[in-house]
């Protein structure tokens, strides 16, 4: 079937037409017929269109897009449109879409946006705002340990050990498989250069203060960053948006006690854990290296790596690390309190948490080095 | 099957794992009426809803649908035969990452050739069918629950459906918003002839919409009763049709007495 099927054309001179409208005028064969139409209107120069309904049979809201269009074309140009033999149930129809308030096009409006100064001084108020929320957190964090402090049973040990489960010994194995293979990498590296110098069995030290300083702390911490953290996130920003934490608050639970000491203990705990798993998995990786290719042998490997490393440096990198867990757990609950919205914020949120714990961690580490070095 | 059947169900079985929640359901929905499938929480409403629309597969049983059985076909038929029905959730099920007016424009802008300011018309004159014209560009969530349902509403209708379900379209909202939510079903349904099957547990909205009733039971997995809902609520023998039109709990008379004692 063809378009043209549906509507004849009575050209009435005086730039006058009259369409005359046939059949089913509905969203089966509408699309086309706006398509045509709507072209026909705007390339003659029309100053009054007539749409004559007396042949419909069948007509929906598709119909009456139809119409709508035709009209918004003539009134554009100062036209004149009129309808005319519109039955009852057409009359319906159109009422049922509001057909008279569609009379100029308006176009989808586009997203806010504000002028330059009204979003600086937006940002500013935002960034404000979480500023004090991050402070009465801290405090309120703070105050809970305390209270947890003078009794011990206030504190949720059953979520906390729940916690220390999916935060480390669910970790554990991806932890293990990365520190390995980066261990691997650091002693195969520096394994080329060093063989040039003779200098093998000091790539067992490389690899031992690599990871035992830096590396073991700052991969684990990021792996919890983005195992742990966007699920504190999204776990607590779910809650808030189902009102679960209103709930809490007014049974007269701290969602601070509630949520945040549970993971905020778990993380402190098992994630310097974690770290020693890491440090000993690189350091196997690199012991892989220093007996295949560089012909040590276990003995002489391990005993170089205890030669180097001193229980400061390995008590420094777990206190490091530490600190980290503090950020992950502290930064992803805050992000998770400030979701606000729907479902979408969850994800957000998410995103927002581990993207600054990874920051916060590399901030805090480099922050370290300098402490260090001045020390 | 008789030529005015649009919807029909043949010995339906829905069962969670060990659960069976339906057994034997068999029952016609007719071209252009409003069924109201009637029934307590939990006894497999939504579930119904969800086989009769295709979206889960029963354990047993047919559903035709316009004569195509949904439960068998190829995936070809399967798809146009999703184009004739439409749902509305129980939870309106509006994308919220997307204003009122982009839900709506969804399914127009995937499945219509229509031009962006043809799209923009239809989406405005969906709206103005829900009387939500001025809401284009909320979020989901900064509108109000009625509001959100006749947004889901107008996203259901938007490539006018044959057939459309509804599940528990007023659960949740104050009867001013109920009445309007039911007022707009029944005036959708005479203006475009589309046929309307209903989930909901709200006895006020039946007697003023549905044209027929079915009623389902927890205990007895299936219909209990099937009828217009005066009739039924006035003649109806069964003891379970009865406790619910008169919304009496269904507990032994002593536990009543104790319940009621408590009260004073
Ligand atoms: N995903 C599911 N898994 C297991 N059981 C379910 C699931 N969904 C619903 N049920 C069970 O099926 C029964 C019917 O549920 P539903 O159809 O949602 O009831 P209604 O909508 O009438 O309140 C309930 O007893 C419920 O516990
Ligand atoms: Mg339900």
């Amino acid at each position: 079937m063809q378009a043209v099927d549906f509507y004849e054309i009575i050209d009435n001179g005086n730039d006058a037409s009259v369409i005359k409208l046939i059949g089913n005028i509905t969203q089966q064969t509408a699309t086309p017929l706006i398509e045509r139409l709507v072209f026909l209107t705007k390339t003659k120069d029309l100053k009054s269109l007539t749409v004559d309904m007396e042949n419909v049979t069948e007509f929906d809201d598709f119909g009456a897009l139809l119409l709508v269009e035709l009209r918004q074309n003539i009134l554009k140009k100062k036209g004149s449109f009129s309808l005319i033999n519109d039955t009852r149930e057409i009359k319906q129809i159109l009422s049922l879409v509001n057909f008279d308030e569609h009379k100029t096009f308006k176009p989808a409006s586009q997203k806010r946006t504000n002028g330059f100064v009204i979003r600086l001084g937006e940002t500013f108020i935002e960034v404000a705002d979480s500023i004090r929320f991050q402070i009465s957190m801290v405090g309120s964090i703070i105050l809970c340990i305390f209270h947890g402090c003078k009794k011990p049973s206030s504190i949720r040990w059953g979520d906390t050990i729940a916690h220390m489960e999916k935060v480390g010994v669910d970790a554990l194995p991806i932890v293990s498989l990365i520190s390995f293979l980066l261990g691997f990498i650091i002693a195969f590296m520096s394994s080329l250069q060093l063989q040039q110098f003779g200098a093998n069995i000091y790539v067992a030290s490389l690899v031992a203060l690599a990871m035992a300083s830096e590396l073991g702390p700052i991969m684990t911490a990021i792996i919890v960053a983005g195992r742990s953290g966007s699920a504190f996130a999204a776990e607590i920003s779910t809650m808030q948006i189902y009102e679960e934490i209103d709930a809490l608050f007014v049974m007269g639970f701290s969602p601070t006690q509630f949520l945040v000491l549970p993971r905020l203990f778990a993380s402190i705990i098992v994630v310097p854990l974690l770290t020693v798993f890491s440090n000993l998995f690189g350091i196997a990786g690199g012991l892989v290296i220093g007996i295949t290719m560089l012909g040590l042998t276990p003995q002489s490997y391990i005993g170089q790596t205890f030669e180097t490393l001193t229980l400061f440096e390995v008590v420094w990198g777990l206190f490091k690390s530490m600190i980290f867990a503090m950020l992950i757990s502290w930064i992803s609950c805050f992000y998770g309190f400030r979701a606000r919205g729907g479902a979408d914020s969850v994800g957000n949120a998410a995103t927002s948490a581990v993207v600054s714990s990874i920051f916060f961690i590399i901030l805090f580490d480099s922050l370290f080095a300098v402490v260090r070095s001045y020390w | 099957m008789a030529t005015d059947t649009i919807i029909e169900v043949k010995g339906l079985e829905a069962r969670y794992g060990e659960l069976a929640v339906l057994e034997n359901v068999t029952f016609d929905v007719f071209k252009g009426e409003i069924l109201v499938i009637l029934g307590g929480s939990g006894c497999g409403k939504s579930t119904l809803l969800r086989h009769m629309s295709g979206l889960t597969e029963p354990t047993a049983g047919r559903v035709y649908i316009d004569n195509v059985d949904i439960t068998s076909c190829d995936e070809e038929r399967f798809q146009e035969t999703l184009r004739k029905i439409g749902i509305l959730f129980q939870s309106s099920a509006l994308l919220g990452s997307m204003t009122v007016a982009e839900n709506v424009a969804l399914p127009i802008i995937e499945y219509t050739e229509l031009s962006n300011s043809a799209v923009n018309n239809l989406v405005r004159m969906k709206l103005s069918m829900v009387d939500l014209q001025n809401y284009e560009n909320f979020l989901p969530s900064e509108i109000s629950g009625g509001m959100k349902k006749r947004a889901g509403l107008a996203r259901s209708l938007a490539l006018n459906p044959k057939i459309l379900f509804l599940d528990e379209p007023t659960a949740g909202l104050d009867p001013v918003a109920a009445a309007e939510i039911d007022a707009l079903i029944k005036h959708l349904n005479e203006q475009t002839g589309t046929t309307m099957v209903i989930v909901t547990h709200d006895l006020e909205s039946i007697f003023g919409v549905a044209h027929r009733i079915i009623m389902l039971d927890k205990d007895k997995k299936g219909i209990i009763a099937t009828g217009d809902p005066q009739l039924l609520k006035d003649e109806s023998m069964d003891e379970n049709v009865q406790h619910f039109f008169k919304r009496e709990p269904r507990v032994a008379p002593y536990v009543l007495e104790e319940i009621l004692d408590g009260f004073n």
